[in-house]
């Protein structure tokens, strides 16, 4: 009692699918693979992914020929018979030793290929330059270790029709090609990871830890890349930008950026007293760079994410209590620490904007002595 | 209340009470099978309409329709739903109604425990819908449960009430998965009819024997975990935090110990479905049939050491990531049997292409792909570069639907006929095949380009160079998501009528193994083998 056969849509289609499975990874063209290496360790990389990826295709036209061809030779309305013994005769018999030898031997021939790989990615050698990439919630804050200098980087906003939407930040990370970089990574708060295809396979930051990886970039360029770690709300907006320059060009980048910070810091210690427009200017700055992404343009927040700060209870009461949580953060929520990450004429530039815009009436100006005290 | 009463009372209660009564305090296998069914196919297309917003929302750059944290609070759900509410259920609908009939057992071996582990089942389901409300209808209800369903701290630590309900809700699936795995692994050690040794089981018994060990093990570990994580956000334990002394890594720990195994209990249900629908429409024998039940074995044993693949960028040592590295590369070798066995079921066979095999060729097919994917994200240098991108999503799309749902569903058609008496319409069944297997292909097989090219996961917005491939993957998604209303007809249709089915519906069904169900009427009579049949 069987159901009528029809046979003629599967002999055309079922081929279709199986050459569709196929056919897609073997393409090596660069936009639907993995980005182009432009490092020694991503090259190395890159060749494992290319060895495991034909293995896999060879293993799937193997297995969707068998099929295909018993869908073809063994059809019961071909008159095919089953024969009932097959599995009693020698290779019956003899598979489940013969499948699983073959397989091994397979396994252990990409095993050992990868191992080696594995141990460079974690070789620990000496590293010319070492940069402690911080992950915090939205965005990746770079500090070279060897000369003391620290870069925050945002998400550039663009428009959604733009090239580089998603894909740019206002300072990239700068690195130099021939060198190699190691990485410690961390975070701030919840697990990111930075992650850039070109350069340098992932490892996750993980708050309170510190994870390590290298590169060795080969090639002059700009690499993209963002967070692979969901970090929640932001996740998505937080890109991964490196630029790599030559030697030469990246020593007189660093001379540059160590006199910037130099400038910066001194004009941050000082004991001027600022105006409030002053304030209230560079305020406005820092707050789009840290704090727009939770607490909106308009200081609205995200109702029931992220609280309001115009007409909020901490901007418009004691200063103190403002002060506070800009500078120790709120535990428990996406409320960061600012202390460590922002200098004492910021916080106090940021807290002024906050409690002279959006409506907010507290009027009063906070020097940066204040944030100091209050550290 | 002495024996004549009770023999009195007995007589007056032949065949099930009638109304809500029947199923709210049923305990009869078939009875609660058939809930758990409906169960699951109520919860696929709730978990579908999740996946269908997060395919609109993709389906253009630029955030269309709801917040960042809706999103991923549907990625999360999408999957716990489809996971805990969808599949298992499902399983274990197909495992009360099949595995008494199959050992010639006249119920489950615990019935009333059936009955506790059916009905917790709604609960969670309420739980899971709170915590989708909770930030919405509780004045300080916090941010929704954004985390995916890893649920890692310490994001799970920030999210609001709705992680709560999420945990209490995992806590219940939890307990009803243990539940039921504790009475259908004693079902069959205990209740199997004389004659019928274990050695001969049909595979779908043995299947369900090693996916209730599984959740047996595994189900602890996770609702310890997530009660560490309740204790992390209400009561100042710092099991996961790093400033208290603890380790965010700790948790993914024993929640890949837990959800490494988990991915096996979802699959083997529907391997032994397959180990009996192959033979069937080969009309041959099972290639190897001890090497199938070996392969279980050992891929159920070997599933239970290689959890930490899931977390090669944390930073382990060298040692211990070669190890999990080729601990999981070797899954290849029973996975390689049991497709290999499937393949040479079917040579020198006589092959029908009824919906069920259909279905069985696509999932060799399909897995056989997502089985090469997974050996190429074992490898961890360059899973380093896959981590956590839509490569990943493809591959394990590749594994949960063909080597899962797509199981059930081969399933579903192969005993619709036993179940309702009725045959189902084949030619419905075949254009449902179809549809759903090449949407199924257009949804995911694109998602390993935009991987590749290093579009991450949970992400609600995404740079316009993935644009094509996310395109046509929402296309894909809605084609998908819209067979399944054929499926639903299909259903209802088969239970309402349709050709009388025979008691024996497939004439190969019964080669090489005892096959006591088909013994049986299509449907089976209320109260199956009063006595109990002798195999030989």
């Amino acid at each position: 009692m069987l159901p009528h056969k029809r046979k003629r849509a599967l002999p055309t289609l079922l081929p279709g699918v199986g050459i569709l499975l196929v056919s897609g990874l073997a393409q090596a063209a660069y936009e639907i693979n993995l980005n182009p290496p432009a490092a020694t360790i991503t090259q190395e990389i890159f060749d494992l992914h290319m060895l495991t990826t034909w293995i896999a295709t060879i293993i799937m036209v193997i297995v969707t020929a068998l099929i295909i061809y018993s869908l073809f030779a063994f059809r019961h309305s071909q008159g095919a018979v089953a024969d009932q013994e097959f599995h009693n005769n020698w290779f019956g018999r003899w598979a489940w030793v013969l499948v699983p030898v073959v397989v091994l031997g397979i396994d252990l021939s990409i095993a050992s290929s990868a191992s080696s790989t594995l141990s460079s990615v974690e070789s620990h050698d000496k590293a010319d330059v070492t940069v402690n990439v911080t992950g915090s919630q939205w965005k990746w804050t770079y500090e070279y270790m060897e000369d003391g200098v620290k870069i925050v980087s945002n998400l550039k906003k663009l428009e959604p029709t733009d090239p580089l939407y998603l894909r740019d930040v206002d300072n990239p990370l700068v690195l130099p090609t021939g060198k190699r970089v190691r990485f410690l990574l961390t975070s701030s708060d919840v697990l990111h990871n930075w992650g850039i295809a070109e350069i340098v396979p992932k490892k996750i930051s993980i708050p309170g830890y510190i994870n390590e990886t290298w590169t060795h970039i080969t090639k002059e360029g700009t690499y993209r890349g963002q967070c692979y770690e969901n970090c929640g709300t932001g996740h998505a907006f937080m890109p991964a930008v490196v630029t790599a320059i030559s030697p030469d060009k990246y020593t007189q980048w660093m001379t540059e950026q160590k006199t910037q910070a130099a400038q910066a810091a001194t004009e941050a210690s000082s004991d001027k007293v600022w105006a409030k427009e002053e304030l209230v200017a560079k305020g406005q700055e820092v707050y789009s760079k840290n704090c727009l992404a939770c607490h909106q343009a308009a200081g609205q927040g995200l109702p029931g994410v992220f609280p309001a700060l115009a007409g909020s209870a901490i901007a418009n009461g004691a200063v103190a209590d403002h002060i506070d949580i800009v500078v120790k953060g709120k535990a428990g929520t996406a409320m960061a620490a600012w202390g460590p990450q922002l200098n004492d004429l910021d916080i106090a530039a940021v807290i002024t904007f906050e409690r002279n815009s959006w409506g907010n009436t507290a009027g009063d100006v906070v020097q940066p002595k204040d944030i100091k005290a209050a550290r | 209340m002495s024996g004549a009463v009770a023999h009195d009372d007995h007589h007056d209660h032949h065949g099930p009470p009638k109304g809500w009564q029947r199923w709210l305090y049923s305990t009869n296998h078939k009875d609660i099978g058939t809930m758990y069914l409906f169960f699951a196919l109520f919860m696929l297309f709730f978990g579908g309409a999740m996946a269908m917003y997060i395919r609109a929302e993709l389906f253009m750059p630029g955030i269309q329709l709801a917040s960042p944290d809706f999103y991923n609070n549907m990625v999360t759900d999408h999957a716990l739903v489809m996971v805990f509410g969808m599949v298992m259920p499902a399983a274990a609908g197909m495992a009360n109604w099949m595995i008494p009939m199959m050992i010639g057992a006249p119920d489950m071996a615990l019935p009333r425990l059936n009955n506790l582990s059916f009905w917790l089942l709604p609960a969670a389901a309420l739980m899971l819908i709170l915590s989708i409300l909770a930030p919405y209808i509780f004045p300080d209800g916090g941010t929704p449960v954004n985390t995916g369903w890893t649920l890692l701290p310490p994001l799970s630590v920030q999210a609001g009430m709705g992680m709560d309900f999420t945990i209490f809700a995992v806590h219940l699936l939890g307990v009803s998965s243990i539940l039921a795995s504790i009475n259908i692994v004693t079902t069959i050690l205990n209740m199997r009819a004389p004659g019928m040794t274990m050695l001969k089981m049909p595979l779908f018994v043995w299947a369900w024997f090693f996916t209730g060990l599984l959740l047996i093990a595994i189900m602890p570990v996770l609702a310890g975990a997530v009660t560490m994580l309740l204790f992390d956000r209400h009561f100042g334990t710092s099991f996961f935090d790093a400033a208290g002394g603890g380790d965010p890594i700790l948790f993914q720990h024993l929640f890949w110990f837990f959800g490494h195994p988990e991915v096996y209990v979802l699959l083997l249900p529907s391997i032994g479905v397959l180990g009996l629908i192959i033979p069937t429409f080969s009309r041959k024998p099972l290639f190897g049939y001890k090497p199938l039940v070996g392969g279980m074995a050992f891929l159920a044993t070997l599933g239970m050491v290689v959890w930490a693949h899931h977390q090669y960028t944390i930073g382990m040592s060298l040692g211990a990531t070669n190890y999990f590295m080729i601990g999981t590369i070797l899954i290849s070798i029973p996975v390689g049997l049991m497709l290999l066995n499937f393949i040479f079921t079917m040579w020198r066979g006589s092959l029908t292409f009824e919906t069920p095999m259909l279905f069985g060729i696509a999932i060799i097919l399909m897995f056989s792909f997502a089985g090469v994917t997974g050996v190429m994200l074992a490898v961890v240098p360059a899973d380093m570069q896959y981590h956590d991108t839509m490569f990943v999503v493809a591959h394990f799309h590749y594994a949960l639907i063909p080597g899962a749902v797509f199981g059930l569903y081969a399933g579903v058609f192969y005993w619709l006929p036993k179940w309702t008496g009725h045959m189902y319409d084949e030619r419905l069944g075949k254009i449902f095949f179809w549809w759903t297997t090449i949407s199924f292909n257009i949804t995911f097989f694109p998602q390993h380009f935009s991987g590749l090219a290093g579009m991450p996961r949970r992400i609600v917005d995404y740079s316009i160079q993935y644009t094509e491939f996310n395109v046509i993957s929402s296309i894909g998604g809605f084609m998908f998501g819209l067979s399944h209303l054929l499926f639903l007809y299909i259903i209802f249709k088969t239970i309402r009528g349709g050709a009388k089915a025979p008691a024996k519906p497939w004439e190969g069904s019964q080669i090489g193994t005892t096959g006591l169900e088909w013994t049986l009427p299509s449907p089976p009579p209320f109260h199956s083998f009063t006595e109990a049949p002798v195999v030989k």
